[in-house]
Formats: structure tokens, C-alpha cells, sequence
């Protein structure tokens, strides 16, 4: 379980995360959403140590995540940030390779090699391994990152935007096979969406951010209504029941 | 450029051809000089004691120092370029050359008599603060275009070497000065060289710790996620380049851009991951550097041409290239 208490970031006089607390349910996906600027990020970031708390606790399992060594960390909880600029020239091979550095330090195993050829092939890599980062499409890039992830093999797995860069059909793709990651391997996902649709059909547990507070959270049948998504927005929203699912409709 | 879809055997096996045809080249390079060794004659026996003392005490320190020191900064380059996620830094674009020299000059006016082995250690602390220096003003100032951070690096460096070249001015040291501020390996003999073993000491440390480096070269966020301590790699990443810049500034003077063309070439041949591409930065650094020293010794014979000239030529243009190259792909 992940559990954050009075959590607050501030960047010199604005309180971009402010004094949340809640706890995460372990297995499952949990969708964090909300409207620019909520602190959605700062908040995923800092339940994976990226950036300090100013106030506040976050425990994984227990674990402070501030006094937590880094590698017993990383082999509990992974995260991908958005906008993975990367300078360092690597095929997808080699970086999704490194997903097992927390185990092997880089000297890789026949345990780790299965692993990675695991991630390739759910992501859809096995052709692309020996292809250098620079010279994939933004979406295949993408996928390569959580390729990485995925070879972690954490208990936690946070993912900012994951479907950033991603078309239609890679983007239903990618919450599926984070939805089998939660329910075939046990595993706890958190996602940051910007897509409230993707975050009703696939979330187990949504958290609704506003103005850096904690506004809402429950199941999607009780955050997705035309009211909260109203009150979250502040623009109109329809929402209506679709094969099971509830869409929101908002392009008009 | 290799081709991609070489094998780690066939890599390995090139990498012992290119590592003789390195040897080959060095050998070469102790027959290039003044005065007249012939190969035949050390083969035969003939050779006199003026040839086999003019071998040891410096024909082969000056290779040897070529060698080490090449390998040296284009490692030193190498780690610089992951720890500042930029194409076109190196320690000469950074501030650390120019610090390193400008602990030379402490030393000189300080405590003119400290073994070599102490000036280096003097530099490398200089060349430290520098390039801490430059990566702190980099993580202060974000810079949107990847061309600008050389250009803090250069303008640091520009003002570091204002501060010596005052110094040097005030206490009449001009000329020693340019004595090291320009690469120059004709006045290494035995005796005064050996201090470049260490950077071969430290690049070998680079190797060991090559996945870190690898990993902090993804960033810091990255890192952080696969549980790497950041900091303490950028730290001893700095250790290690600030070692080997000061040694090479301490003994040869400063070779300009070896760190960034080599660095480049490497990457875009086959990539970043260090652990298998450090040995290939090394024998191509330690290549380059012995091409320009021979070629400077043969062209204007029997004058020499320094080796600090010959790399400042090839690397601006190389540097250019660089530079125009990334604003096309840019537009």
C-alpha cells in the first residue's frame, strides 16, 4: 500500500502540492486527474523520491520513501516521468536492459534476460531492439520507456501521461496491458491521465486533484458524473453510460 | 561508420585489430624525430648508445605520454558529456582546462618547488571547483538550446583564464605560461611524464563504474528511479575527469577537443553504452593524439608543429560541423 500524509511542495510562493493525504489501494489501477497545474506530477513525483517533500510523509509498504535506500526502492516502485528527454544514445535493447539494473548492476543474467525479452514482446519491441532511441518515432519511444518499466518488475509502477505520444490504437494498447500488469501480476499501478474516458474504463480508484488539494476520490462510477467533472474542470461536461463504461462528453 | 548489426564477437575482434594497428602506429611514432633511430639498426644490434638513449629517455616516454594522455581526455570528454546530457561539452568547453591551468599558476607563483606529482594534485583541485562550477551554473540557468551550454562553458572558461593571464601578466610569468597552455609533448622525457600513469589508473576506474555512468547519462530521474545515488556519481565522474584534465595540463599542456570529437564519433558509430564503448573512446583518443604529434613532426621538419595546434584545427572544424549540423536538423 501506498500512503502519503500532509504531502506539500512549494516552489517560492506558490503551494503547488498542498497538505494531501491518502492512502492506495495495492493492486490495481489507480488514475490521478485533474486540470493543469493541480500538481498531479509534483504529487506522482514525489511519492517516487524524485522530488523531496517540503512537508509530509510517503510510505510503500511501509518503507519512508525519504529514508529508504535507493536500491531497496527500486526494486518496489518504478516510475516514468513525462517528456523523457534522453542525450545518452542507447538502443531499446540496452535500455530496457537497464530496467534490471536494480538486480544485476548491469551484469546481466539469464533471469534478466528473460525478463527483458519478456517486456520487448509485450510492447510490441522484439524488431525494434536493436534500433537506437534517436531513431524511433516519438510512440515507439515511448513504448521503449515503459518497455523499461515493465522489465523493473516493481510491485509499484507510476506512470506520468503514460499515453503521451501514443495514437489510438497504441493508447488502448498501453492501458490494457497496464490493466493484465495489475490483474495477472498483481501489480499496483498509478497513472496520471489527462484523459477522463481512459481514466473510467480502466481505473479501479480515481483521485481527483485541484489547485494542488485533494479534491475528490472514490470508484469511477462515483468521480465520473457531470457534476464532479464540472466542479474539477470548470467547463461543461455530458456523461452517459456506454457498453458498462461512463463517457464524458465535453468537445462541444 | 560500423555497421549496426555486428555482432559483440566481431566487435571484440575488431577491437584487437584497431588495438595492433595502434601499436603499429606507436612504434612508428618512435622513428619520427630529429634525430636519426633506425629500426633495422636496433634489430640488428647495431644501434649506438646515442639512439638507445635518445629511445628511452624520449622517444618512447613521448609516446607513451601521447598514448595516456589521448585515451585520457577523450575518457575524461566521454563522462563529461553523460553527467552534462550535452553533445558539445568537454573539459576544454567547461572551464575545467582553464582551472586546471589556473592552479598551475598558483603553483608557480605559491610554491614553485612541489613535486609534480603535487602540482597535478593542486590543478585537479582547481580543475574541480571549475567544472562544479560550470555544472552548478547549468543546473541554475536552464538553457533551452543545447548549443548554449558550451558557450556558458567557453565564456567561464574565458573568464577563468582572464584571471590567469593577469596573474601571469603582474609577476612576468607570460612565458612559462604558454608553456602549458598550449599541448605541446617535445619537452616530455623520462622522469617527467609518469604522472599520466594515473590517468590511465582513473580511466580503468572509469570502466569499472561505466554502467553508472551510463545510468546517470539517462538522468537524474532516471537514475534516482533505478536506484542509482546521482550525486555521488556526478561526483566521482568529476573526480575522475578534473584527475585526468590536471595531469595532462600538468605534463603536456592543454589538448583541445580531443573530448569532444572522439566522444561524438564513438556515440554515433555505436552509441552510449559505456561499458562497451569506453575501450573504443580510449584507443581512439590515444589514436588521434598520436596522428597529430606524428604528422606535426613530419610536416615542417626538422621544426615541430604542437600537438595543441593540430587538434585545435582538426576539433574547430570538427567543432563547426558539429554546431551546423544540429541547426539544420533543428530548422
Amino acid at each position: 500500500m501506498i500512503e502519503f500524509s500532509g504531502v506539500t511542495k512549494v516552489y517560492g510562493s506558490t503551494t503547488v502540492v498542498d497538505d494531501v493525504t491518502a492512502q492506495l489501494p495495492k493492486g490495481g489501477i489507480t488514475s490521478i486527474i485533474g486540470p493543469n497545474g493541480a500538481g498531479k506530477s509534483t504529487l506522482l513525483s514525489m511519492i517516487a523520491r524524485l522530488i523531496p517533500c517540503d512537508r509530509g510523509t510517503v510510505l510503500v509498504d511501509g518503507l519512508d520513501v525519504a529514508r529508504t535506500s535507493g536500491e531497496t526502492l527500486a526494486r518496489r516502485l518504478s516510475i516514468l516521468r513525462q517528456d523523457n528527454h534522453m542525450t545518452a544514445r542507447l538502443t531499446v535493447h540496452d535500455l530496457v536492459a537497464f530496467g534490471r539494473y536494480p538486480y544485476s548492476r548491469g551484469r546481466i543474467t539469464a533471469d534478466d534476460q528473460a525478463h527483458i525479452g519478456r517486456a520487448l514482446g509485450y510492447l510490441g519491441l522484439n524488431d525494434l531492439g536493436d534500433r537506437f532511441l534517436d531513431e524511433l518515432s516519438g510512440g515507439q519511444r515511448q513504448r521503449a520507456f515503459v518497455a523499461m518499466v515493465l522489465c523493473q518488475d516493481t510491485d509499484y509502477m507510476l506512470f506520468d501521461e503514460p499515453l503521451n505520444n501514443l495514437d489510438i490504437r497504441h493508447a488502448v494498447g498501453m492501458m490494457k496491458l497496464l490493466g493484465n500488469a495489475a490483474r495477472d501480476f498483481g501489480k499496483t499501478v498509478v497513472v496520471v491521465l489527462h484523459d477522463v474516458n481512459f481514466a473510467s474504463c480502466y481505473s479501479n480508484h480515481i483521485i481527483v486533484m485541484r489547485d494542488g488539494k485533494l479534491f475528490l476520490q472514490g470508484s469511477p462510477r462515483e468521480i465520473i458524473r457531470s457534476e464532479t467533472l464540472e466542479q474539477t474542470y470548470g467547463c461543461p461536461f455530458e456523461v452517459q453510460e456506454l457498453g458498462g463504461n461512463r463517457i464524458a462528453v465535453y468537445y462541444t | 561508420m560500423l555497421p549496426l548489426c555486428i555482432s559483440h564477437g566481431d566487435l571484440v575482434k575488431l577491437f584487437v585489430i584497431a588495438l595492433l594497428a595502434t601499436t603499429a602506429l606507436a612504434v612508428a611514432s618512435l622513428f619520427v624525430g630529429v634525430s636519426e633511430i633506425s629500426f633495422f639498426a636496433l634489430l640488428s644490434g647495431e644501434s649506438n648508445e646515442k639512439m638507445l638513449l635518445v629511445l628511452g629517455e624520449s622517444r618512447i616516454p613521448r609516446t607513451a605520454a601521447l598514448i595516456l594522455a589521448g585515451a585520457g581526455m577523450a575518457v575524461a570528454g566521454t563522462i563529461m558529456q553523460l553527467l552534462s546530457r550535452n553533445r558539445f561539452v568537454e573539459p576544454s568547453t567547461a572551464g575545467t582546462v582553464e582551472s586546471a591551468s589556473l592552479g598551475m599558476l598558483a603553483v608557480l607563483l605559491l610554491a614553485p618547488d612541489l613535486p609534480v606529482m603535487m602540482k597535478m594534485l593542486v590543478a585537479a583541485l582547481f580543475a574541480l571547483a571549475g567544472t562544479a562550477l560550470f555544472l552548478g551554473i547549468l543546473r541554475r540557468v536552464p538553457l533551452r538550446s543545447p548549443v548554449l551550454v558550451p558557450l556558458v562553458g567557453l565564456m567561464l572558461g574565458g573568464v577563468i583564464n582572464a584571471c590567469t593571464t593577469f596573474f601571469a601578466y603582474r609577476y612576468d610569468l607570460m612565458q612559462a605560461m604558454g608553456a602549458w597552455t598550449s599541448g605541446d609533448f617535445s619537452a616530455v622525457l623520462r622522469g617527467r611524464y609518469e604522472v599520466l600513469w594515473l590517468a590511465l589508473a582513473l580511466t580503468a576506474a572509469a570502466y569499472f563504474a561505466a554502467d553508472r555512468f551510463t545510468v546517470a547519462g539517462m538522468g537524474k530521474d532516471f537514475s534516482t528511479n533505478l536506484g542509482l545515488d546521482y550525486r555521488k556519481v556526478v561526483a566521482l565522474g568529476l573526480l575522475i575527469v578534473s584527475m585526468v584534465t590536471a595531469s595532462v595540463v600538468v605534463t603536456a599542456g592543454i589538448l583541445p577537443f580531443i573530448g569532444l570529437i572522439v566522444p561524438n564519433l564513438v556515440s554515433m558509430a555505436m552509441g552510449d553504452r559505456l561499458r562497451h564503448t569506453l575501450p573504443w573512446v580510449a584507443l581512439s583518443g590515444a589514436v588521434l593524439v598520436l596522428l597529430c604529434d606524428t604528422i606535426g613532426r613530419v610536416i615542417n621538419a626538422p621544426y615541430e608543429i604542437p600537438v595543441g595546434s593540430m587538434l585545435g584545427i582538426i576539433g574547430s572544424i570538427f567543432f563547426l560541423s558539429m554546431l551546423l549540423r544540429r541547426r539544420s536538423r533543428a530548422a
